[in-house]
């Protein structure tokens, strides 16, 4: 199977902390891998390194571009991974408050676009037919997710799903190879989230994209993905098919303690 | 009927507070005590109304808010719909333009000279509008720019005999770069550090100009600077400060008209994602760093033009024109206007420089009023007096089909 992200020995400490220490984790295309494990296992340190907030220490991030071959992320900025095809959504909801649900997600189609200064001063045709594009296109997306009549509210006024999903809008607006999802179900009920399940396969299938997710909700995670990274204390446990783990005795210990054990 | 509780309780504190000040009058040739009571009920009734003023406007405001969270759609207001309706927009600002174009031919010299200043202020309002209002970085050393674009005129005359016309793009330049220098070390720092180093810089600048005596002349200032020719024409002293006039509100036209169009564009757009979050709108492929160095220098340029035209219209500059205050006044315009807000610019430049001329009456109070209407300001209405419109888009798929029903 073809590869579309591939990190290597990934470590990242903060002083004296190792947040995260020689993950490794390979996303094939069109494939939805999850990433689980207790709270404060360095799994958003490990979706930050991958994204760019946060420098690692050592190891690899490389993307397999279908124009440019193998690219390394790591060391880049995380506008330029963003423009290279990697698109992520946050834990705690971080939408652009003050703008309209449209707005947001016009945002996000931000790397894909040029239009420098000078030609929104000079109001060039070029200008203006990529920013009516820009709108079109992000008002499709919202079709695509079923926010389209909210399009004009503002962004913090939606529902807390429908910010979740606004997200997910968001991110698809930069047509990212790899779409990461930092626990997506988080605060959904069990229909929203059956939703948000199959909302993720069709956002695979549409825009050929692979998706790697941490997620909580372990029928989800079960469910969903093709396979399931697990991590605890910053270091990778067990990987594979999520039948397997599920019954790797580490895992059961990391998630359950000791004296379950069986 | 709690309101009147309160307000009496309110109004009594203060009748006791004030007593031993106002009501106990000793006449010292008489050696009695003098009771002037009637002093005391000025003011029981002046706080009891004052006070009650005071909560019903807390209590308006906090209606206000609750409204505006319970509606969705935040344009169903008046002034959103008039605002939406381009002909009303129009002849708005066709009106606006011509009353600006036509007034200094009614007005006294005096007059102008207050009309130009007030038109540079827009100017200011603008370009510092876009680093504060746009990309939401605290500037509190704009005068700096301001100073750079008048000296770089100033020396330029001095020295070279150079004329408005080329020093106008030159201020301009030469301020832009003063604006990268200044961003490339703050780039990184943000809120409270990023206001006082730009403070910092704006005192750097106004010392330098004062102590750098061989140069810029200290505090004495340079004088004579050149009226902007016109075709060799020579212009009695009104017609040229018309002239001048005419020269500053052609280039406050050029300054809203580009405001208009960066914030609807895409550069505009990236500068409010970075105000608002910049985790965020670094991962959604924003440069934050180029987007805030674009807005720094941007800016710089506007205030560099501005001082170009304030050199050129008093003719004299000394770093008094420069100092902290001024860059606080700048910030004003931008807060009272509405920060973000194109149109707010007129509004809160014409108030920063007009109100003070208007009310030479209150000269001595003029700070105490300027304080208390910043702060009434903040409390009820911190969105500005005009504050940033939304925008409506215009979706190609939905035009279809409205235009079918």
């Amino acid at each position: 199977m073809e590869k579309a992200l591939e990190v290597t020995q990934l470590s990242i400490s903060f002083g004296g902390l190792k947040a995260v220490s020689d993950m490794a984790l390979t996303v094939n295309k069109g494939e939805i891998v999850a990433l689980i494990g207790p709270n404060g296992a360095g799994k958003t340190t490990f979706f930050n390194c991958v994204t760019g907030l946060y420098r690692p220490n050592t190891g690899s991030v490389k993307l397999h571009h279908p124009e440019r071959g193998e690219v390394e992320l790591k060391g880049l900025p995380p506008h330029s991974i963003t423009s290279l095809g990697l698109a992520r959504t946050f834990q705690n909801i971080r939408l652009f408050s003050k703008m309209t649900v449209l707005e947001n997600v016009m945002m996000g189609m931000h790397s894909r676009t040029k239009a420098g200064i000078f030609s929104a001063l000079a109001a060039s045709r070029s200008a203006k037919q990529e920013e009516q594009q820009i709108v079109d296109e992000s008002y499709e997306l919202l079709e695509f997710l079923n926010l389209h009549k909210l399009y004009k509210a503002n962004a913090k006024s939606l529902p807390y799903g429908d910010q979740r999903r606004l997200e997910i809008a968001r991110a698809l607006a930069a047509r990212p190879l790899v779409l990461l999802l930092d626990e997506p179900a988080a605060g959904m009920n069990p229909q929203e989230t059956q939703e948000l399940k199959e909302l993720v396969y069709q956002i695979r299938d549409r825009f050929k994209l692979s998706v790697l997710l941490i997620e909580h909700d372990m029928s989800m995670v079960m469910s969903l993905s093709d396979r399931v990274y697990v991590m605890e204390y910053g270091s990778p446990i067990a990987d594979g098919k999520p039948a397997e783990v599920s019954r790797n005795p580490a895992v059961i210990k990391a998630y359950l303690g000791e004296e379950y054990h069986a | 009927m709690y309101l009147i509780k309160r307000s009496l309780l309110v109004s009594i504190w203060f009748v006791f507070l004030t007593l031993p000040l106002l009501a106990v009058k000793v006449d010292t040739t008489n050696e009695t005590l003098i009771w002037r009571w009637e002093n005391m009920l000025y003011v029981g009734v002046i706080s009891f109304v004052l006070y009650m003023i005071w909560m019903l406007a807390l209590r308006w405001r906090s209606r206000q808010r609750r409204s505006e969270e319970v509606a969705q759609p935040r344009l169903t207001n008046f002034y959103g719909n008039i605002t939406d309706n381009k002909l009303i927009v129009s002849l708005f600002n066709i009106s606006l333009l011509s009353i600006l174009v036509v007034l200094p031919l009614l007005s006294s010299g005096y007059q102008i000279n207050i009309w130009t200043t007030s038109l540079i202020y827009v100017i200011i309002g603008l370009g510092l509008n876009i680093v504060v209002g746009f990309a939401g970085q605290l500037v509190l050393g704009y005068a700096a720019f301001y100073a750079v674009g008048a000296y770089t005129f100033g020396l330029l005359y001095q020295n070279f005999g150079v004329g408005f016309w080329v020093a106008l793009p030159c201020g301009a330049a030469i301020a832009g770069l003063f604006g990268v220098l200044v961003s490339l070390p703050v780039i990184r720092l943000r809120g409270d550090y990023l206001a006082i180093v730009t403070l910092g810089f704006g005192e750097i600048t106004r010392l330098v100009l004062e102590n750098w005596i061989e140069v810029t002349n200290g505090p004495g200032g340079i004088s004579n600077i050149p009226r902007p020719a016109l075709f060799n024409i020579e212009l009695s002293d009104t017609a040229t400060a018309i002239w001048v006039y005419y020269i500053v509100l052609f280039l406050m036209l050029v300054a809203f008209i580009s405001l208009l169009r960066l914030k609807n564009s895409r550069v505009g757009r990236s500068w409010i994602a970075v105000s608002e979050d910049e985790t965020a709108s670094e991962v959604m492929g924003i440069n934050t760093t180029w987007a805030k160095l674009t807005a720094f220098a941007l800016s710089a340029v506007w205030a560099g033009i501005a001082g170009v035209l304030f050199a050129t219209k008093t003719r004299f500059i000394n770093p008094d024109s420069f100092t902290f205050m001024d860059s606080a006044m700048f910030l004003c315009i931008v807060v009272l206007g509405g920060m973000g807000s194109v149109y707010g610019m007129l509004l809160g430049a014409f108030a920063i420089a007009l109100l003070p001329e208007y009310l030479r009456a209150f000269s001595e109070y003029r700070m105490l009023m300027f304080g208390a209407a910043m702060t009434l300001m903040m409390i009820f209405r911190p969105q500005g007096l005009i504050p940033p419109k939304v925008r409506r888009y215009r979706i190609s798929k939905l035009m279809g089909k409205e235009a079918q029903s």
